[in-house]
């Protein structure tokens, strides 16, 4: 490997590494406010200007020169002490001195640098430029001013995000960052330029003067808003869940979230059942603990087992499906589901519900199939990843469902099934490209196994993906994309039907059951149902309307739980705030109940349960690991039941992209990001 | 005589357009003589024999054009190779390409011919100054012309495939930057983009590309007909050849002409250029190449010598040999400020240096015109300066910081003096008369 020398130490580093890159591998930090590794490199602030020898007798940007064996680099010589404070008095002299206002302070970039590299007095006497506010949305609050002109925003959103919506104009002194035409950024990944600002120029507008950095409590957890599970940090003050921060995870998301992990956060603090309540009259009125239980008790134990149904919502923790499953289970309870939208899989084996080739695996790919799929919408970061290996030329895609803008050119194939049994007969240039792909991957979305004529489908695709060799030596690209961040842990779980046992879809009919269980299951028509409605979760959403008692639960931020993404991979969330009110969390209100029911459950901590969790389900004792393309006995031809096919097109399971889940739906934020999307459509139709 | 060089020894014979600048009369002028024969020689013999002849990029900077010929790689891989003319003139006083496209356009396409052949490119790109509405015009016709003769196009008389396209700028003065000039070629801003890589490696569209000045590449053919030792002759050692030169400001006629390169820049203004206004006892100071380098001041100017090194041992420049001659009734105080002005005007606004500092620099100099300024802030200034130069990713902040250190090496007194006059609220008397008849 080559060796360069950094302050006098010698490093090795691999080719292809930039002088900065270098530095920081012998320990050096380089200043910087342009550069950015998941950005292309743009080295316009000139920040990182490092002396490098041999070379011209000036500092040079080290962000974007390559470093080559034998060289030297200096990055404390007196030339490039002051050549970085030169920059920063620039940056400095038509930036506002108005840090005690600007959200930004504490968490600047500026800021900090200023420290290392300003002077202590401004040489500046003339007037300092000033920038009109461009409008980005009910999500980004800009303050141009303070821009610096990095053009980080411009990057994400014209490389990662893939939408034209930002970008730089003028010239000289005048440029400015701008929208162009004054509309809101169009990406479900927009509100991720805030953190990429270095200074307090884009900032998040539904936070906005909430707090200072140092007041927070920071906790890393994961997230609930998709299947991704991407690694997020909740910053709280006292009870209030104040904003999503991404944290890094190579696997999963990178830095990158989605706007609604980001701001449905206040959607915890607003339409909260925060006591329990039971209905009276008609109308649900508030009760004492000891009343609901009594409630609850009384209708379970005067029913028999096969009149109670138990349905789990998308934003379970396992911890929670995991006493229920116990509790009733015990009562002899076989109705268990938690698919509320009817999804086909889950009775074979697991590999038959993940997403087997991973999301990091997934960039090996060179031919991905979408079938039924939106995944900017379903999965926005994971699209960005799709785009990423567009980009670079590594994979070509194709669509069998929606033709939507997914941000990234692809093949569409046809809207409806017809198309999978086309591609197989081949003909088409993507049939041949699929059929000698070195890597093929194919992404089955809710929006196909979510139909009543899904089990013919599925073994459709799965044929297909058999006959060009989705699952072979070393790789499996066999990936089911979920949308709801409990479906994977209930499928792992078993929480499905036993035999004998009524699917969500058959419990919700009338007259099927006399008591149903719903944790906090939302997504379901509740119409038809004629059972006692006992409601454990977060939000007065469909749910509890239809409740006859109501059961407080916790919210993912106000509980430790553990969940598996759709790659099967299991994260631990932990407690950042406490449920509100008297609410409780979810599997204690289970242990509590199973005391009164007379089948006490075997454990009274979290930990002891997640003990029994582990010993009875070893998958979910592998935290942050997913299982990927390990050798597998996947066979795919026994997947799905061959059958008629409907000619009705592929539609995505999300439809409104902000408005998925309780919490969102609760959010004032994503309610103004929903109405303005669909403003934004209906004025392009 | 005047000046050095012999009429028989100007390559650019219709410079003032007295001639036919059309196919017949470029050929009758020597243009596309014997030029399949240059052809009929290797790439390689065509890169030494203009590395023999020290030829020297005339857009400014200096380099080596053979050279950097050799730089490209040495066949065609999977990527093509593309030859691109800068024809992006917007040096303030320089306009000698004008003359060439205007005047003499087949002698640049002959020489576009010659260099993608020696670079193996089989595409060109004139980037023509969009100003230059007249020139391109003019150079389209040759073009056309050139094509139905055959001499260039698909399937040419000469064997090699060469397809020559000519694309105009919006007027911006950084699309002269070479890597600005490709970005915009592509369609894209004309930002400069950052080297390396080099356009060599990865150019225009991401391939190997060679940049050249117009009369860089206009003179090559005359080169090789005439050979590299002929061309050796004029001028010192690694500053040979003949080149165009021009003078505008307070001369009594001003213009563009060929001489010999080292030629006395006295020579060049009394011979050529008839004189300072006024004598050249009224000469106060010399900007020597374009706008972008360190002025020289009279008694400097006397001795200097019009080439590269020479210039540059004085802190100065050959550049694009263009000089702004200022006579002693200059407000040079203003003169630079409006230099400044532009600078700060033209900066593309990537990167920071440039794009505070230009703007920066030119509120001070507006400041030190009038006399306002304080006498501490021309250290401040200056400091201002260099910490623009040499930070920058193209050269447009080193352009932008010369011309004041110039001004501030040869006259800080004077600008002292102003602001002392003007705290005493006295007159500030030079160039005083021009300013109110302006």
């Amino acid at each position: 490997m080559p060796k360069a020398k950094v302050n006098g130490v010698e490093v090795e580093f691999e080719n292809g590494m930039t002088v900065l890159q270098v530095a920081e591998l012998a320990g050096q930090e380089i200043p910087r406010f342009c550069y950015h590794e998941r950005l292309s490199i743009a080295g316009n602030c000139r920040m990182c200007l490092v002396e490098v020898k041999p070379g011209p007798p000036k500092p040079q940007a080290s962000c974007a020169l390559p470093a080559a064996d034998g060289q030297e680099i200096i990055t404390d010589s007196p030339m490039v002490q002051k050549a970085r404070k030169g920059v920063m008095e620039f940056l400095l002299i038509n930036h506002p001195l108005d840090c005690p206002i600007c959200d930004q302070g504490g968490e600047c970039d500026l800021q900090d640098q200023s420290v290392g590299y300003g002077r202590d007095e401004t040489r500046y006497a003339e007037n300092k430029r000033a920038v009109e506010e461009k409008h980005m949305g009910p999500l980004i609050k800009t303050a141009m001013t303070r821009c610096i002109q990095c053009t980080r925003c411009v990057r994400f959103i014209t490389e990662i995000a893939g939408v034209p919506d930002i970008g730089l104009i003028s010239r000289g002194e005048d440029v400015e960052i701008t929208t162009y035409l004054d509309k809101a950024v169009a990406s479900e990944l927009s509100a991720n330029v805030i953190d990429l600002c270095p200074v307090g120029a884009l900032t998040s507008r539904p936070y906005a003067y909430n707090a200072r950095p140092w007041e927070l409590t920071k906790t890393e957890t994961v997230d609930v808003m998709d299947a991704l599970g991407s690694a997020i940090r909740v910053d709280a003050r006292g009870p209030a869940v104040l904003r999503v921060l991404p944290r890094v995870n190579d696997a999963v998301n990178e830095e990158w979230i989605s706007d609604k992990t980001r701001y449905a956060c206040d959607g915890l603090a607003r339409q909260r059942l925060d006591r329990p309540m039971v209905r009276r009259d008609g109308r649900l009125k508030p009760a004492s603990w000891g009343e609901a239980f009594a409630a609850v008790t009384a209708r379970l134990e005067a029913t028999a087992a096969d009149r109670i149904g138990v349905i789990a919502g998308d934003l379970q923790d396992i911890e929670s499906m995991k006493a229920a499953k116990d509790l009733f289970a015990a009562l002899g309870v076989a109705s268990l589901d938690c698919r509320q939208d009817g999804l086909v899989l889950g009775s074979g084996p697991r590999e038959s519900w993940l997403f087997n080739s991973t999301i990091e695996g997934l960039e090996q790919a060179d031919v991905i199939l979408l079938v039924g799929t939106n995944p900017r919408l379903e999965a926005p970061v994971l699209n960005a990843r799709i785009r990423k290996l567009w980009m670079a030329g590594k994979a070509r895609v194709g669509v069998i469902g929606e033709a939507a803008d997914l941000t990234y050119r692809y093949d569409h194939l046809g809207a409806g099934p017809s198309a999978i049994a086309e591609l197989a007969a081949g003909g088409s240039s993507f049939a041949d490209a699929l059929k000698g792909a070195k890597r093929p991957a194919i992404i089955v979305g809710q929006g196909a196994l979510t139909r009543s004529d899904s089990q013919a489908v599925l073994a459709a695709v799965a044929s297909l993906g058999a006959a060009v060799g989705v699952v072979r030596e070393g790789w499996n690209g066999w990936n089911v994309l979920h949308t709801a961040a409990a479906r994977v842990g209930g499928l792992d779980l078993g929480f499905t039907p036993a035999p004998g046992g009524k699917s969500a879809t058959e419990m919700t009919a009338k007259g099927a059951l006399d008591v149903l269980v719903l944790l906090g299951a939302d997504e379901l028509d509740l119409s038809q149902t004629d059972a006692f409605v006992i409601y454990l979760g977060t939000h007065g959403d469909a749910g509890a309307h239809r409740a006859d008692v109501i059961l407080p639960g916790a919210a993912y931020t106000e509980k430790n739980g553990l969940y598996a993404n759709t790659e099967g991979r299991v994260q631990r969330g932990e407690r950042a705030v406490f449920p509100k009110g008297e609410a409780k969390e979810d599997w204690s209100i289970f242990r509590a109940l199973s005391d009164l029911l007379g089948h006490r459950l075997p454990y009274d901590t979290l930990e002891q349960l997640r003990a029994k969790l582990f010993a009875e389900h070893p998958t979910f004792g592998q935290l942050d690991y997913a299982p990927g393309s390990t050798p597998t006995a996947l066979d795919l031809a026994a997947l799905g039941v061959a059958g008629a096919l409907s000619d009705a097109p592929f539609a995505s399971s999300v439809g409104a992209f902000h408005l998925t889940n309780p919490i969102a739906r609760a959010s004032v934020t994503m309610a103004e990001c929903a109405a303005l999307s669909t403003g934004l459509k209906l004025a392009a139709e | 005589m005047v000046g050095i060089l012999e009429d028989k020894d100007r390559i650019f014979t219709n410079l003032y357009g007295r001639y036919d600048w059309r196919l017949e009369g470029a050929r009758a002028r020597g243009v596309w003589n014997g030029t399949a024969d240059m052809l009929s020689q290797t790439p390689e013999w065509i890169c030494d024999q203009i590395k023999a002849s020290s030829l020297r990029g005339r857009g400014g900077a200096g380099f080596p054009t053979g050279l950097k010929w050799t730089f490209m790689p040495k066949a065609i891989g999977d990527r093509p190779h593309y030859l691109v003319v800068n024809a992006d003139e917007s040096e303030p006083g320089t306009c000698k390409d004008r003359e060439i496209m205007r005047n003499d356009p087949h002698r640049l396409i002959e020489g576009c011919l010659v260099a993608s052949y020696a670079i193996r490119a089989h595409d060109c790109f004139i980037y023509i100054r969009g100003e230059y509405v007249h020139e391109r015009e003019r150079l389209e016709a040759a073009l056309i012309e050139a094509a139905q003769a055959r001499l260039i196009g698909k399937d040419n008389i000469h064997g090699w495939d060469c397809n020559i396209r000519v694309t105009h700028g919006g007027g911006a003065y950084i699309c002269g930057d070479e890597m600005a000039l490709l970005e915009s070629l592509e369609g894209k801003k004309g930002q400069p983009r950052l080297k390396p890589p080099f356009p060599a490696g990865a150019g225009v569209y991401g391939c190997p590309t060679t940049v050249n000045n117009v009369e860089s590449i206009a003179v090559t053919p005359e080169i090789l007909r005439r050979g590299a030792e002929w061309f050796l002759g004029f001028g010192r050692p690694k500053n040979s050849g003949t080149k165009l030169m021009s003078a505008s400001g307070h001369i009594n006629k001003p213009g563009v002409v060929e001489e010999a390169m080292s030629i006395p820049l006295r020579q060049l203004i009394d011979d050529h250029f008839g004189g300072v206004r006024g004598g050249w006892g009224n000469l106060k100071a010399v900007i020597p190449g374009g706008s972008s380098v360190r002025m020289i001041p009279a008694e400097e100017a006397e001795v200097a010598l019009m080439d590269f090194d020479d210039l540059g041992a004085r802190k100065s420049g050959l550049g694009t040999a263009a000089m702004i001659v200022m006579d002693k009734d200059c407000d040079i105080v203003a003169a630079i400020a409006r230099l400044s002005y532009f600078y700060k005007h033209e900066s593309c606004g990537q990167c920071t240096p440039c794009r505070e500092g230009t703007g920066w620099m030119w509120r001070i100099m507006e400041r030190m015109v009038t006399g306002e300024a304080d006498p501490k802030e021309i250290d401040m200034l200056l400091d201002v300066a260099s910490q623009v130069e040499g930070h920058t990713i193209c050269g447009l902040g080193d352009a932008a910081a010369w011309p004041i250190q110039g001004l501030f090496r040869h006259f800080r007194p004077e600008i002292e003096q102003r602001i002392a006059n003007y705290r005493s609220r006295r007159a500030n008397v030079p160039g005083a008369t021009l300013i109110a008849a302006e």
